[in-house]
């Protein structure tokens, strides 16, 4: 049967393939990181497992990990990706194959999709394929590999031509890669310290939590607000939902949890478009572009960004108490 | 109410105010925000160890570092490039609103990465735009030229943001899903995405029109100054 688990450990071997052709290159910084980083994937079931049967020294050491994680990250220079050929013969390469290389990138999320819509039906000698568990995940791993061996295909190269080059793209994002499960992982440390309690509390004080309508508006307008102050919403997210989402809209007003977690993301994604701390988004393509107003990104954007949230909002408030 | 937690908020204003490493100001404030709270540092070691370790399956996408690779090294994102430059006989608003639409299409099926302001805005939709603009009302200054880049950069940002969130194993949709897991409700990643797609829609319409408006501002522009030398 096929688990989540494999996904993590094929993750873990890759990170840790990346450590170890850094070691070889004397990168001594990213050596470290990326070996530390793999071993916490590789590692992370028995964590769990440990943790569950009340064992905490592994979760301490993983806890360790990640802050050594966080001493590493500013000392990984982001060398640019050098690319493997020339442009040259990339452009001969790009005429020579045409459309035929959009069909490996096509295959990651169409064998996603399939699994995600039909893996639950499928059965070898009376086993299920697929863990019920995070299925769509699963399927994305394996559409992964089904797009690397169709890619080599394609191109006519050996796998591990790939694995050498996806190394490639990695160094070349380097920490950043990790930034989305950290900004999950301080979420779910912010609503374990009482973040979210705090702002429920403050949230209580002066919210009339009676009405649904204005647990709903400071909701989203709360989602707005942390995105912009700390550039994320993915940071946002899981204060807003442990402050006033989970305790007053799924729990005393009876939202729809589907809706309000994925609309009231798309609350903060505006917020995203508003703020010069998502820099990724609002000053580098400013930089990019040679903009003499740094802001001129974000002020392209304001009008679109406080349209699509207010008809986010309206469909949110008919939606989301069906 | 212990209210000094929020203070973990704050770690994070300051350290990316000042522009300190991500990583290290992320962890920083997980660390401060713990500690106010008054966790014991072998309870917040392990509380940082089990909240890392249960959101792994955020850096899924690595996967798929090694087949973008392998394809961009056999010339994917030439090959885009040269398609895209094919396609003539565009305005300004249709090229935007052309491209807005790619953008989204391609993000809600996962490929983030194609386009962006380094893959697609310099190098293709600017000068293309540019071009266009300078159609419509030949005398551009460099207030206009920002204008129109600033617009260009703003409509792959929208794309991208109105587009990524209904593909099932995008970051937006994993963190929601992960944090329900967490507080014990189940939910597939697929009827979460499905969601995004009402505003998705919504997107779409308002950069559109807004796109338009922009391109009659410049017809407008151009119609006074042929009235104006022409009285």
């Amino acid at each position: 049967m096929l688990r989540i688990e494999y996904a993590y450990w094929l993750i873990a071997a890759f990170l840790l393939y990346t450590g170890l052709r850094n070691l070889g290159e004397r990168h001594g910084w990213h050596a470290a990181f990326w070996l530390v980083l793999g071993t916490l994937f590789g590692s992370g079931d028995y964590v769990l497992a440990q943790q569950a049967a009340g064992h905490v020294l592994p979760a301490q050491i993983a806890g360790a990990g990640v802050i050594a994680l966080a001493l590493l990250a500013p000392r990984l220079r982001r060398h640019a990706h050098v690319e493997g050929n020339s442009a040259e013969q990339r452009l001969q390469s790009a005429i020579r194959l045409g459309h035929k290389l959009f069909v490996p990138a096509l295959l990651i999320p169409l064998v996603t999709l399939l699994v995600a819509l039909f893996g639950a039906h499928l059965f070898i000698a009376g086993h299920a394929v697929f863990a019920t568990a995070q299925m769509t995940l699963t399927g994305l791993a394996l559409a992964c590999l089904v797009a690397l061996f169709a890619a080599s295909q394609v191109a006519q190269a050996p796998v591990h031509d790939g694995v050498a080059e996806g190394r490639r793209l990695l160094d070349a994002i380097g920490w950043a890669t990790l930034l989305p499960l950290l900004l999950a992982a301080l979420g779910e440390v912010f609503t374990q310290s009482g973040v979210g309690a705090a702002i429920a509390a403050l949230a209580g004080t002066f919210l009339p939590t009676g009405s649904a309508f204005a647990c709903l508006l400071a909701f989203a307008l709360g989602m707005v607000l942390f995105t912009v102050i700390m550039g994320n919403a993915f940071t946002a997210f899981p204060v807003m939902m442990a402050g006033i989402g989970l305790p007053l809209l799924i729990h005393q007003h009876g939202a729809h949890p589907a809706i309000l977690g994925s609309m009231g993301m798309l609350c903060g994604y505006c917020g995203t478009l508003l703020t010069p701390m998502a820099a990724d988004f609002n000053l580098v393509p400013a930089a990019l572009l040679e903009l003499r107003n740094p802001y001129g990104v974000i002020r392209a954007q304001v009008g679109s960004a406080l349209w699509i949230l207010a008809i986010t909002f309206m469909l949110m408030w008919l939606l989301v108490f069906r | 109410m212990n209210y000094w937690p929020l203070l973990g908020v704050a770690v994070i204003v300051v350290g990316f105010l000042l522009r300190f490493n991500p990583v290290l100001v992320v962890v920083t404030a997980a660390i401060s925000s713990a500690l106010l709270a008054g966790l014991t540092v072998p309870a917040l070691l392990a509380l940082l160890g089990k909240s890392f370790v249960s959101s792994r399956m955020l850096l899924i996408f690595v996967l798929t570092l090694p087949v973008n690779g392998l394809l961009e090294r056999a010339g994917l994102r030439e090959h885009a490039q040269r398609w895209i430059g094919r396609l003539h006989g565009l305005t300004l608003a249709r090229l935007l609103i052309g491209y807005l639409l790619l953008r989204q299409l391609l993000a809600m099926v996962g490929l983030t990465g194609v386009a962006g302001p380094a893959q697609t805005v310099r190098p293709l939709l600017a000068p293309m735009g540019e071009a266009a603009v300078e159609n419509i009302l030949p005398t551009l200054d460099d207030a206009d030229r920002d204008e129109l880049r600033a617009v260009a950069a703003a409509t792959d940002n929208i794309g991208r943001f109105f587009g990524e969130d209904v593909f099932v194993a995008v970051g937006g949709v994993l963190l929601i899903q992960a944090f329900y897991v967490q507080h014990g409700i189940e939910l597939t990643p697929l009827s979460i995405a499905l969601w995004a797609l009402p505003t998705a829609i919504a997107a779409f319409i308002i950069q559109s029109v807004r796109v338009w408006l922009y391109q009659r501002r410049l017809q407008r522009r151009a119609a006074d100054a042929r009235a104006e030398s022409a009285g």
